[in-house]
């Protein structure tokens, strides 16, 4: 079952629909809310590799739809230590728990000083009303 | 969204019920309601229906009107009776495809086609230039609904007996006086109702009453993919002709029709290219556009619910095109592997 429209106040936000959670110098990566609901039931998650690098506001990752294809923007540059094996074989993890079970990645931040031009949940609350 | 997207009868039903609304063909349409795997899923299993009221119906009636549509559909005609359907298409002088579509024989003299939304005005048109007298070709699309109701327990649900597959009756469903079309999209069994536009919302609230789940047309390209049934625009099209899309079997050859001659020389010559359908072996979803590696190129892609895997239909050279040949797909600059396989991809287990 789809999750209930939700967006933590823990995490940190990128106007393409992504979000990060940030502990140390490391961030767990994944899409928000709106963006699996715009997009509907997931059925391919295409993942980076392992040891790869992802960069701020650039496309690291896809993810699909039976309708359509999109890509997952950074929301911080690093390196990936780890995929989330479950998505890739259950990709409609990412429906039933976005924040949770249906995280993407986790990386190593190459700059963490970037994490102070994300959004809070205020002003992406504030970016989705523009939508 | 553009302000003209014509709406069906049933366009405040959908809304009401939550569809998500898309342009499509100039149409506003539900693509999905619950989602499209759920919606597949009871296609599969029990039963669905679907808004096609944006499907074109073209009367085609006078005392020339069979020796006219056997002068302009590549399909024989002559062979359909009073009560019976065929599977058809509007071909061109090189044998390319105007429009696939159904004729319903409703009696003698009087044919009604029911053509694709996004050819209704090209189908009409075509038919219009080539009107000879004693045949009278009219687009009576505004005064239909027309829903598809498809599964396994579609006739059950609707308290319809079993009939043979492309014939129709004019019949009662939940009050509603319809023609009951034996025919579908989906490969599974089922009707297609034809009925007033002002009859619309009271006969499709009554299906859902009993059960059937409402349906958009994302799930009605997956259900049609998986049996292999072409989709005009994508598989077919003015460009390819109907040998090279394995559609010999609705083309009489024997006949004479618009673009029969063509057709026979591509017989003969065997065509340059297939319309093979494949099966993805690596995780990867085809889609349309897609380079198929040796000269191909997919027409048609998703991600089979059935079947948990990307599938696709595609024209490939014909040393390509066999059950067991091995593609490789661009899928976004990655080579996917894939293979051909018979079909239709999905068949109903027995």
């Amino acid at each position: 079952m789809a999750a209930e429209e939700s967006y933590p106040d823990d995490l940190r936000y990128h106007p393409e629909h992504d979000w990060a959670r940030v502990d140390g110098d490391e961030a767990v990566l994944g899409i928000t809310w709106f963006a699996q609901d715009a997009l509907g039931e997931l059925v391919h998650f295409e993942a980076p590799e392992v040891g790869t690098t992802v960069a701020k506001d650039a496309a690291y990752a896809e993810v699909e739809s039976v309708k359509a294809v999109s890509d997952v923007v950074a929301p911080l540059s690093g390196e990936v230590l780890e995929v989330n094996q479950k998505v890739v074989d259950e990709p409609e993890t990412v429906n039933e728990d976005p924040y949770g079970d249906g995280w993407l990645v986790r990386i190593r931040l190459a700059e963490s000083s970037e994490v102070d031009a994300l959004l809070d949940v205020g002003a992406y609350k504030a970016h989705l009303a523009e939508q | 969204m553009s302000a003209t997207l014509r709406q069906t009868p049933l366009h405040d039903a959908h809304v009401a019920l939550g569809a998500r609304m898309v342009p499509f063909a100039g149409w506003e349409m539900p693509v999905q309601y619950e989602g499209v795997i759920p919606e597949h899923v009871a296609v599969r299993t029990r039963a669905g229906a679907f808004d096609v009221s944006h499907m074109g119906q073209l009367h085609v009636d006078g005392p020339a009107a069979q020796a006219f549509l056997q002068s302009v559909l590549s399909n024989d005609v002559d062979r359909v009776a009073d009560g019976g359907a065929q599977y058809t298409l509007l071909t061109t002088e090189t044998g390319g495809i105007v429009d696939d579509l159904i004729v319903y024989r409703l009696g003698h003299g009087a044919f009604l086609l029911v053509v694709n939304a996004g050819n209704r005005e090209a189908a009409y048109a075509w038919l219009k230039e080539r009107e000879p007298r004693g045949v009278e070709v009219r687009d009576a699309s505004e005064e239909y609904t027309l829903v598809a109701v498809q599964g396994p327990s579609s006739l059950e649900l609707l308290g319809l007996d079993e009939a043979p597959a492309f014939t129709h009756a004019m019949g009662e469903v939940a009050g509603v006086e319809t023609m009951i079309c034996r025919t579908g999209y989906t490969g599974e069994q089922g009707v297609e109702l034809l009925y007033p536009a002002e009859d619309g919302v009271a006969l499709w609230d009554a299906l859902l009453e009993r059960g059937v789940v409402p349906c958009g047309l994302g799930a009605r390209d997956t259900l049609r993919l998986e049996v292999c049934y072409p989709l005009h625009g994508n598989d077919i099209t003015q460009e390819t002709d109907a040998i090279s899309a394995g559609l010999g079997w609705v083309c009489a050859l024997e006949t004479e029709f618009i673009g029969a001659e063509a057709l026979r020389r591509v017989k003969e010559s065997g065509p340059e290219r297939k319309l093979v359908a494949f099966v993805m072996e690596e995780k990867a979803i085809p889609r349309q556009g897609m380079a198929i590696a040796g000269g191909g190129e997919v027409t048609s892609g998703t991600h089979s619910p059935s079947l948990d895997v990307g599938i696709g239909l595609g024209y490939v050279p014909p040393a390509h095109a066999a059950p067991g040949t091995e593609l490789e797909i661009d899928v976004r600059g990655k080579p996917r592997r894939a293979r051909v396989v018979a079909k239709p991809i999905y068949k109903k287990e027995a």
